[in-house]
């Protein structure tokens, strides 16, 4: 008898009379669950095109931004102000990208300009999640009157629009030209967090509450482990995936918070060589010299794509219904 | 609504359905059809074959359970399969000596809600939630008939009334989430009455709802049906509903029909060995104490079907013959078919 | 309806609350000098000092501060510049330029956002699907700013289809094509939001209904799924609108408007503290308001919500 190949199969039967297209969605939760879930995405990944050309895009900049003499002889505070806005010259020994006003080569500045932004996107992701996840955690795990008194802290924090308040704390601090490069840096990265996190802290609580009731976490709690344990080894793991894609998608747009506060003036601030600040003071020789607009702003655009474009093809990934 | 609106409604409606007149009181004919799903792990055929037909006045139950293909075939005649991943490679579906399969779409079209229509398992899901139920059936006049909104709204509420639900003229207005389910239901079948179809099929209407409403909405579908002389195609896996109700019995297994029956014969005497299980699983009181009788095993991967007949794999009769020669639908007695090789040992037990 | 607004304005006053507490504790409340900041590159005058510290009672303990803050805020009191200026005489000259600006970004973003998305929708995994998707990813990852400038460089400049800059008087025609950068973003979301809703509404059991009911295709698409998948893209555009409102202080730069977008601008770039923050506190509270506008919206588009 051929009983058991078939009745194993049947298993599979999809079920018609439900629904034609058949999508069963996977009840989440279970380790092993999670598991294959992984295992689905990354074979899925593996096959989509844009996942390398983001990571690739990723990898260029963050070796930009650890290593920019790799990228150019050049040392960006070099200025010959003879060559102010000279125009791209496309000999072996010449300025591929042009002189900015004061004579930088614009090409040093643009490669040396990764490293702010890099920094900020990294650490700003870094202290959100962090804070995020651990107020999203304690709110939900809690639950009762500890987890309303958060999320309503958590929603005064989201009532303030991200540029706004970014603007208002920069006002309030801001930089001189005393200030050392890791404190302006510092200062962004702080506001962006401040800013940031309650979104974190929403998600991760909506995803805490979703693992929280699955039996195998009522089982170790019945089985007298102590909430720390059960945090640490039940639900974190089963609720980080959502977060995760959330932060390197955030990761883009903190680049882009930053860069756009720069450019208002109240970012980053010299000596810190940012896009923000390039693209800001290009915009008064728009008419003469454009070429001090397009570099920085192809550099910046194409960092913040390749975050939110890997956010995005993994978030597909473990997602299949958005497909 | 003032009696001229009510006869220029008529009028319309005559006209509409004067196209569409059975012959020699047959309504439907389905011949020899196909459905197949195509789907990334391959082609899953779910209905293969499938040959039955209907008449003015009948209701036809059409058993089988989850993947047998029934809703398939009911979605298939009401055109509502979503082509792609669904194919209809082979067949014909006749309405009124008419292939629906070969009608332009537009033409189609015009046949779902004033020729057939149908109500389905979920009324909650089915009805749209952010729309008013008065506005959901007025909408069936506005769109076929072309009345204007307060006319339209005024059908609606004669056939809530009719489909007793208390208060209709201040409930018309209601969303559907503020009914309840047996109520919700009644609102999807005045929904698919309400252009006076001439065949209605119910894809498992009874379901989703607690016991004691399932008969009040069996009663009510029955009514309806005897009042306009519908064609009713009543889709279920639950034999207790079927016994009322019906004229005749279709028994689906592996997108086959595997037996067709009136419903008296079918009952006290199946003719296919799944038919007896399905109806020795049944609980009956005058064998109260005996363990009920499942049928072992669950239905076959459509994708990988099982060579010869789909049922032998459950089959207690099963020999060496079913899992090589699929057996056809073939006339047992007179009036009623079976798809079996031992059809007489089945009759006879 | 009524029992859900009244929830509704109840929820909302612990955030406007909380949020002019925010503002109000990161301005004025942290440790350190607050006048740093507010009087261009020089320190500030003593007159003007004292004045400050009288006006902001930066004497008083810090409850009572800011419930004097709020007692102002709420007369309309935004405080002077070093100046001289009265800021909320000069945000009321600046307001109707701002809103029209953001009145065509938000059509824009409407408009175009929602059409992409249901094209894109509609022929899922066709061309005109991949083209929005990859498009609109690439119009995310471009920050506003490098949108408004480039687009100034190219539609201003090159092309001459727009003016480059915007007249103080400020028309409809000038404001065009400031306000689709401002949108541009948005528009993206907008379309990607619309996309996945309605290609997961698509799907749905009323949608088969429709279909059984005998409804032409445009009829199911346009009137039963497209309803239910903008129930998100509504919400989407009232919590975008702080985004919207912080690219406007950027798009008033970049095309110097005289908003009050521009206004913040100015006033971050001559360092005036007290310009800045009133200005920008101000937007905190539009967008308040606008989000419990849009909550209400929510209420009248899904029955669900404001019966329960």
């Amino acid at each position: 008898m051929t009983d058991k190949t078939t009745s194993s199969d049947l298993t599979k039967a999809p079920d018609l009379d439900a629904t034609p297209i058949g999508i069963t969605t996977p009840a989440g939760g279970e380790a092993t669950e999670a598991r294959s879930l992984a295992s689905d995405a990354w074979r899925e990944l593996r096959q989509r095109p844009l996942f390398w050309v983001s990571l690739a895009i990723i990898a260029v900049f963050v070796l930009m931004a650890i290593f920019p003499q790799l990228f150019t002889r050049l040392d960006p505070t070099d200025a010959d102000l003879a060559k102010g806005s000279d125009p791209p010259s496309f000999t072996w020994n010449g300025a591929w990208f042009g002189y900015d006003l004061q004579g930088y080569d614009i090409y040093a500045r643009t490669i040396y300009g990764a490293r702010a932004s890099i920094l900020v996107g990294v650490f700003a992701t870094i202290l959100t999640s962090l804070l995020g996840v651990l107020i999203g955690t304690f709110a939900a795990y809690a639950g009762g009157w500890v987890d309303s008194l958060m999320m309503r802290v958590t929603d005064i924090f989201f009532a303030i629009p991200f540029l706004l308040g970014g603007i208002l704390f920069m006002t309030t601090f801001a930089n001189d030209a005393n200030t050392g490069y890791f404190v302006i840096v510092g200062k962004v990265v702080l506001v962006l967090a401040i800013l940031g996190w309650p979104s974190i802290a929403r998600l991760m609580r909506g995803s805490v509450l979703q693992v929280k009731p699955n039996d195998y976490v009522q089982a170790a709690r019945a089985l007298g482990a102590s909430p720390w344990r059960i945090i640490r080894s039940h639900i974190l793991p089963n609720a980080m995936a959502p977060v995760l894609i959330v932060s390197m998608i955030n990761l883009g747009a903190y680049i882009s918070a930053e860069a756009s506060l720069s450019f208002l003036g109240i970012g980053l601030t010299p000596p810190a060589i940012s896009w923000g600040v390039a693209i800001s003071d290009s915009l008064v020789y728009i008419r003469t010299a454009p070429h001090m607009l397009i570099f920085p702003s192809i550099f910046l655009s194409l960092t913040v794509l390749g975050f939110i474009m890997l956010g995005d093809v993994v978030r597909d990934a473990f997602d299949p219904k958005t497909r | 609504m003032t009696t001229t609106t009510q006869s220029r409604a008529d009028a319309k409606a005559a006209a509409a359905h004067a196209a569409y007149q059975p012959v020699d009181g047959r309504l439907l004919d389905v011949e020899n059809l196909h459905v197949h799903f195509h789907t990334s792990d391959g082609v899953a055929k779910a209905i293969n074959g499938v040959s039955f037909h209907l008449d003015q006045g009948e209701s036809l139950a059409i058993l089988g359970e989850s993947g047998s293909g029934k809703s398939v075939t009911a979605q298939a005649i009401m055109g509502i399969l979503d082509v792609p991943p669904a194919k209809i490679p082979e067949g014909h579906i006749r309405y009124c000596g008419q292939d629906l399969l070969a009608m332009p779409e537009e033409q189609r079209r015009k046949t779902r809600g004033p020729e057939i229509s149908m109500i389905f398992q979920d009324a909650l899901s089915s009805l749209n939630p952010v729309f008013p139920v008065g506005w959901q059936i007025a909408e069936m006049f506005r769109e076929h008939r072309g009345l204007n909104k307060s006319d339209a709204l005024a059908q609606a509420v004669r056939l809530m009334e009719r489909v007793s639900i208390p208060g209709a003229k201040a409930r018309v207005k209601a969303y559907p989430h503020q009914f309840s389910g047996g109520m919700r239901q009644r609102i999807m079948i005045a929904m698919a009455i309400a252009l006076d179809p001439a065949i209605l099929i119910a894809d498992e209407p009874t379901t989703a709802l607690d016991v004691t409403v399932q008969a009040q909405i069996m009663s009510l579908l029955q009514e309806l049906q005897q009042e306009r002389k519908m064609g009713l195609i009543l889709i279920t896996h639950d034999l207790g509903v079927v016994a009322d109700v019906a004229d005749r019995i279709a028994v689906m297994y592996a997108g086959r029909l595997i037996e067709t029956a009136d419903v008296y014969t079918g009952y006290a005497n199946p003719a296919h060995p799944y038919t007896k299980g399905l109806l020795d699983s049944l609980p009956r009181l005058d064998q109260k104490g005996q363990t009920l009788a499942a049928i072992p095993g669950l239905p076959p991967n459509l994708l990988k079907m099982p060579p010869g007949c789909a049922f032998h794999p459950r089959c207690p009769l099963a020999r060496e013959r079913c899992r090589e020669e699929r057996p056809e639908l073939v006339e047992v007695r007179p009036g009623r078919f079976a798809a079996c090789h031992y059809t007489e040992e089945v009759l006879h037990a | 309806m009524g029992k859900y607004i009244v929830r509704r304005l109840l929820l909302m006053i612990p955030v406007v609350v909380g949020a002019t507490f925010l503002i109000y504790a990161m301005v004025f409340a942290m440790p350190g000098d607050p006048l740093a900041g507010r009087c261009g590159e020089r320190p500030c005058n003593p007159a003007f000092a004292a004045k400050f510290r009288a006006d902001h009672n930066l004497n008083d303990p810090l409850p009572i501060q800011y419930a004097k803050y709020l007692g102002n805020l709420a007369q309309g009191d935004l405080g002077e510049t070093f100046q001289q200026v009265k800021v909320a005489d000069e945000l009321q000259q600046r307001y109707p330029i701002t809103t029209r600006l953001a009145i065509i970004a938000i059509l824009f973003e409407l408009f175009i956002g929602v059409l992409a998305g249901v094209l894109s929708g509609i022929r899922r995994g066709k061309f005109i699907d991949n083209l929005v998707l990859v498009s609109t990813l690439i119009v995310i990852a471009i920050p506003t700013f490098v949108i408004g400038s480039l687009a100034q460089y190219a539609f201003g400049l090159k092309l001459g289809w727009f003016p480059v800059t915007v007249s103080p008087q400020a028309t409809w025609f000038e404001l065009l094509l400031p306000g689709m950068v401002l949108g541009a973003i948005s528009l993206a979301y907008v379309a990607r939001l619309t996309r996945t809703n309605l290609v997961e509404n698509l799907r749905a059991d009323y949608v088969r209904t429709a279909t059984a009911k005998g409804l032409s295709r445009a009829r199911t698409v346009g009137v039963h799924t497209l309803r239910n998948s903008l129930i998100p893209v509504v919400t989407f555009v009232g919590a975008d609108f702080g985004g919207l409102l912080g690219g406007a202080i950027i798009t008033e730069r970049i095309f110097n408007i005289r908003g009050v977008g521009g206004y913040i601008f100015q006033s971050i770039h001559s360092r005036d503290g007290v310009a800045v923050v009133g200005a920008v506190t101000v937007l905190v509270i539009v967008f308040l308001f606008m989000n419990l506008i849009v909550d209400l919206l929510y209420g009248v588009l899904d029955p669900r919500i404001s019966h329960d």
